[in-house]
């Protein structure tokens, strides 16, 4: 019964003077903290991604935080509501923009060009891109060794195993950028959403001369300036050999994705006016 | 016999075509110079479609001081300026040449006898070597007179001279030393004048006897030059190493050989020098070795500058059935080429063609954790460390653990019982914190 | 300039290096499990079949666990024909007695197999070595059962053994010594009365773990595995020298409670934790200097333990403590840079 009583009381009196040193070692080490910083950091979406810049959503709370709400930092990753509710908490002004979605401007792949070359090695675009033009020869398609899917911190990204190609999950993307920052042939662009029209954009990427790009792909701009010409509203322009439409002006008229003689202009979303491209 | 001490790899050294003579080889065209075949700044192409050319003219200008320039290898009509595939395969400003009779420029000499006397001064010797296009020849293809040219901070004692050729199946360099030693030799003495040093150190891999020999009776007759026989390991003939085997110096990390008071030169380049300085004649041909297991005819051959690489395969009886892998270089730093369509440049000094069976990287397992790598990397770095690193994007860990000391040799893949892709992914993480190394340059 | 030829045939393009040297993963293990084979003869020739059941029984479980976990709780590919499963299991009943019971034999290999090895990722990941492990997890779940040792079968007056019960049991030299010793007798007359000639040491005729009891088999594979390059001399140099150096400063301060240096080195399993345990690869340190900081407190640990601590036999703690340190010894021992 001793026994018991001495560990009891051994292990209470240890327990006691642990407590009573950790509590001055608190008091002493102790660092004040804005309370407004767990209250941004809760209404901030908690990925950890690092679209804004900053290592984490709570260091981008704190980064808030200690500027007052005076910075340009902003949370792509949020819905205009959301970041809304943030500006609120802090006092700043909120630019509502428009919803963004990524678009992998390459047709190569599988289906579309022929491999010339067997690439063996390190899973990574930026090595790749390194080393080689590409299997097919272009040196501006995707190399679909998938640096964007690992960069892609909600899954949105996959690659297609039948195309071998990045292709976007519309549902998942938050646009915080990410994959534009990882490729490295910088194919993947950011483009207004219009959830309902859907995208058009010119799904290649090549600088290529004509001659050259169809070469390499079926589906290659040989920057022919049909679309430009066709385009209502001028918002398509050609430069380096390579056709791109201005998705700020686009109307969704359909006319480039008609008249464009290679396939090369994608339209995500059926037309009425337009029969949706094969792809 | 001298060595570097750490680290190094013995792979089986497989010199297929060391008696075989070199030959010239023949080739109607058209050429296809490409404008940028240096490490540096391109130049900038100075012809144009039509234009008549001789042999030796210029064809770019120099924009920058890290910069080199690329001469007609043969006379005649400018066919188009337009793009070809490098290395890589990525398009790249090029020259079209078709020749067309042979005019060489007046300033050039094809009498073959032995010149040994030096009459130009130090800063004419290094003007001339610009003038002529002259670039490290042993692959890396660094202009030869930014090397001449000593910052104001340094001193050079030694010039150490690369004949090691480490690299299995490579052996232009030897055929070189065995065909041109005197030639060779006063180049060296050249390059001497130029950089104001007075002791020459030839090093050369002990797997080759007879180039040794000769070198050494010939070099007797020279004031200052040694041959130094040296142990084979690979990478025996990287700068570094042969400056800690030759001289006892070790490079400070980040720094190049001068700051170790050592300037390093190909043979092959101290025969482009002496042909540039004695004859006058631009680097529009070199020597290259067209070797590998299934190839019917290993041979060596002085190729013009711009010949399609697939003229010499024809030459050597043609692509063996097999070939799974073409490789520009040696088999540890080689480049692996995607077509024969690929011009010769001034950095080619072998075609390797690998038959399927040896193409292939074998399957990547777990690391074991085996510390091979550890042993075999030159530089002292942990290249299994790096390699997790860079898979994990911890690029301050790569950083940290001097990712930007590696030098590519392969050391570390090679002996890597796990097949993994070390040397891969401690490239892309050094491309990486360079950049980020850069970056933070400039914003501060 | 089009070659048609070239087009018909896929290149590959990679990376340099584009040849490789001859090590494989595969390669390394195989010749480790050919290393033990001496071993594994002779412990079958002194210990009979109970030692044969007992190496089958471990090696098929610790390869059929790994083949479990992998199919049905990774969902990942099979990686068995690398031989690290195989050889796991050899050295886990390498270091069990030969008559333990089958199925004690199966759990050892599930913990040496199952949480050493598979819970932190598999092959190249687990921080302490599996067969120690597994064998440590015995030794505390069933201590009666991982000391009662057969003793060799006599071949001067053969009984056939085939099963544990049949087997004379007896305890180590250093179980027995260290028994003496509690009771008051010294040193010295335990090795009198232990009867068991350096020969005997050497060939493996004493009691003990089924692969650990003889050094000449060991030394053999030692010897093979620094031939074929798979480990450096310095873990069992450092770990062996440390050891003899501590045990004869030990016997020279008090002669009659400790044992002679060169007895230490020749009973117990401290060559086959040497050569075998302490080299794994995944568990011991990259550079040289860092192996030989690993061997010496491997053997520094060991002694200490084996004199001091409560059990007769102290390796595979040693061991097992010492992997504990690696990632600490793998920082502070780094190779040296060039130019630096």
């Amino acid at each position: 019964m001793t026994t018991f009583l001495y560990a009891v009381l051994l292990l209470a009196a240890t327990g006691l003077i642990a407590a009573v040193v950790l509590y001055f070692i608190a008091m002493k080490f102790k660092v004040e903290e804005d309370p407004r910083i767990d209250l941004v950091a809760e209404r901030l979406p908690g990925a950890n991604c690092g679209a804004c810049g900053k290592a984490g959503c709570r260091d981008l709370a704190k980064a808030l935080v200690e500027s007052n709400g005076q910075t340009d930092l902003h949370c792509p990753v949020c819905s205009n509501e959301e970041w809304a509710a943030v500006a609120d908490l802090m006092g700043m002004h909120a630019d509502t923009c428009e919803v963004k979605i990524p678009v992998v401007r390459c047709q190569g792949g599988h289906l579309n060009s022929i491999r010339q070359t067997a690439y063996e090695g390190l899973e990574s675009c930026a090595f790749a891109h390194s080393l080689h033009a590409g299997e097919n020869g272009c040196s501006y398609g995707c190399l679909g060794l998938g640096d964007c899917t690992r960069a892609c911190a909600f899954n949105c990204l996959t690659m297609d195993p039948k195309t071998g190609l990045a292709t976007v999950n519309e549902d998942r993307c938050t646009a915080c950028g990410n994959c534009v920052k990882a490729c490295p042939r910088g194919i993947i662009e950011l483009r207004y959403k219009h959830a309902q029209e859907g995208r058009i954009y010119v799904g290649c990427h090549t600088e290529d001369k004509g001659a050259l790009a169809m070469k390499h792909c079926l589906s290659a701009c040989i920057g022919c300036g049909k679309c430009a010409k066709s385009c209502p509203v001028g918002a398509i322009k050609v430069e380096n050999n390579l056709a791109y439409i201005d998705f700020t002006r686009c109307t969704h008229c359909g006319t480039c994705v008609e008249i464009c003689p290679r396939k090369s202009i994608v339209a995500t979303h059926p037309h009425p006016a337009v029969p949706a491209s094969s792809n | 016999m001298k060595t570097f001490h750490k680290g190094g790899v013995h792979p089986n050294d497989n010199k297929l075509n060391a008696d075989a003579p070199a030959q010239v080889l023949p080739f109607d065209g058209p050429y296809c110079v490409l404008v940028s075949q240096h490490l540096g700044a391109p130049s900038t192409p100075i012809v144009k479609k039509g234009d008549k050319v001789k042999r030796g003219q210029p064809l770019t200008e120099n924009t920058a001081f890290l910069s080199s320039v690329v001469h007609a290898p043969v006379s005649g009509t400018v066919q188009n300026v337009a793009e070809a595939p490098d290395a890589g395969n990525f398009a790249r400003p090029a020259i079209y040449i078709q020749p067309d009779g042979d005019e060489a420029e007046d300033f050039i000499s094809d009498d073959p006898t032995l010149d040994r006397d030096i009459r130009l001064s130090p800063a004419e010797i290094i003007e001339r070597v610009k003038a002529m296009g002259i670039v490290g020849l042993g692959g890396a293809c660094f202009p030869t007179h930014v090397k001449l040219s000593i910052p104001k901070d340094c001193k050079a004692d030694y010039l150490l001279v690369n004949g090691v050729e480490c690299e299995p199946y490579l052996i232009d360099d030897y055929r070189l030393m065995l065909d041109k030693p005197d030639e060779i030799l006063v180049g060296v003495s050249i390059l001497m004048k130029a950089l104001a040093v007075n002791k020459a150190i030839i090093g050369i891999e002990a797997n080759k006897p007879k180039a040794i020999a000769l070198l050494k009776e010939k070099a007797a007759a020279y004031d200052g030059i040694s041959v130094e026989a040296l142990k084979m390991k690979y990478p025996q003939g990287a700068e570094k190493q042969l400056v800690k085997a030759l001289t006892g110096r070790e490079v400070p990390s980040g720094k190049l050989p001068i700051n170790a008071g050592c300037v390093i030169q190909n043979v092959g380049t101290c025969f482009a020098v002496y042909e540039a300085i004695q004859k006058h004649k631009p680097l529009t041909e070199r020597l290259v070795t067209v070797t590998g297991p299934m190839v019917k005819e290993p041979r060596n051959f002085w190729v013009k500058i711009g010949t399609p690489v697939s003229a010499l395969v024809e030459a050597c009886g043609g692509l063996p059935e097999d070939t799974g892998k073409i490789i520009a270089g040696g088999p540890m730093m080689g480049k692996a080429l995607p077509h024969l369509n690929v011009p010769v440049t001034k950095g080619l000094s072998a075609l390797l063609l690998l038959p399927d069976e040896q193409a292939h990287r074998g399957t990547v397992a777990h690391c074991i954790r085996c510390g091979k790598c550890v042993a075999a990397c030159p530089m002292g770095l942990e290249p299994y460390l790096l390699h997790a690193a860079v898979l994990n994007q911890r690029m301050d860990l790569c950083e940290h653990h001097h990712i930007t000391d590696c030098i590519e040799c392969g050391c570390c893949q090679y002996t890597c019982p796990s097949f993994r892709p070390l040397l891969d992914t401690l490239r892309l993480g050094k491309n990486k914190v360079n950049q980020i190394i850069r970056n933070r340059n400039t914003t501060k | 300039m089009s070659d048609e030829k070239s087009v018909s045939r896929t290149l590959v393009v990679s990376g340099s290096p584009h040849i490789h040297g001859p090590e494989s993963v595969a390669k390394i293990m195989w010749g480790v499990v050919i290393a033990l084979l001496p071993a594994l003869a002779v412990s079958i020739y002194y210990f009979g079949l109970p030692a044969l059941r007992t190496v089958l029984v471990s090696t098929a479980a610790c390869v059929a666990c790994e083949w479990l976990i992998q199919r049905f709780l990774l969902k990942k590919p099979c990686s068995l024909q690398d031989g690290s499963a195989v050889i796991t299991g050899l050295l886990l009943a390498f270091n069990l007695p030969a008559t333990l019971p089958w199925w004690m034999t199966v759990l050892g290999a599930m913990a040496a197999i199952g949480l050493a090895k598979m819970a932190y990722g598999g092959l190249g990941n687990n921080p302490f070595n599996p067969a120690l492990v597994g064998r440590v997890f015995l030794l505390i779940s069933f201590p009666v059962a991982m000391t009662t040792w057969p003793q060799p079968i006599d071949y001067a007056h053969p009984t056939f053994v085939l099963s544990a019960t049949d087997a004379l049991t007896g305890p180590t030299p250093l179980g027995l010594i260290k028994e003496n010793l509690q009771q008051g007798i010294s040193v010295d007359e335990s090795l009198r009365t232990l009867g068991v000639t350096p020969l005997e040491l050497l060939t493996g005729h004493r009691a003990g773990s089924l692969g650990e009891v003889s050094v000449l088999a060991i030394l053999l594979g030692g010897l093979f595995l620094l031939w074929r390059r798979i480990i450096t001399w310095h873990i069992p140099v450092a770990f062996l020298g440390s050891a003899f150096v501590f045990a004869a400063i030990l016997h020279a301060a008090d002669p009659q409670a400790f044992l002679p240096p060169g007895f230490s080195l020749l009973t117990g399993g401290i060559m086959l934790g040497a050569f075998f345990m302490a080299t794994d690869m995944v568990t011991s340190p990259m550079t040289p200097w860092g192996k030989i900081v690993f061997g010496l407190g491997c053997g520094l640990l060991t002694i200490l333990i084996r004199n001091f601590g409560a059990y007769p036999e102290g390796v595979s703690f040693a061991i097992l403590i010492m992997n504990a340190f690696v990632p600490l010894i793998n920082r502070g021992f780094k190779p040296k840079r060039y130019g630096c």
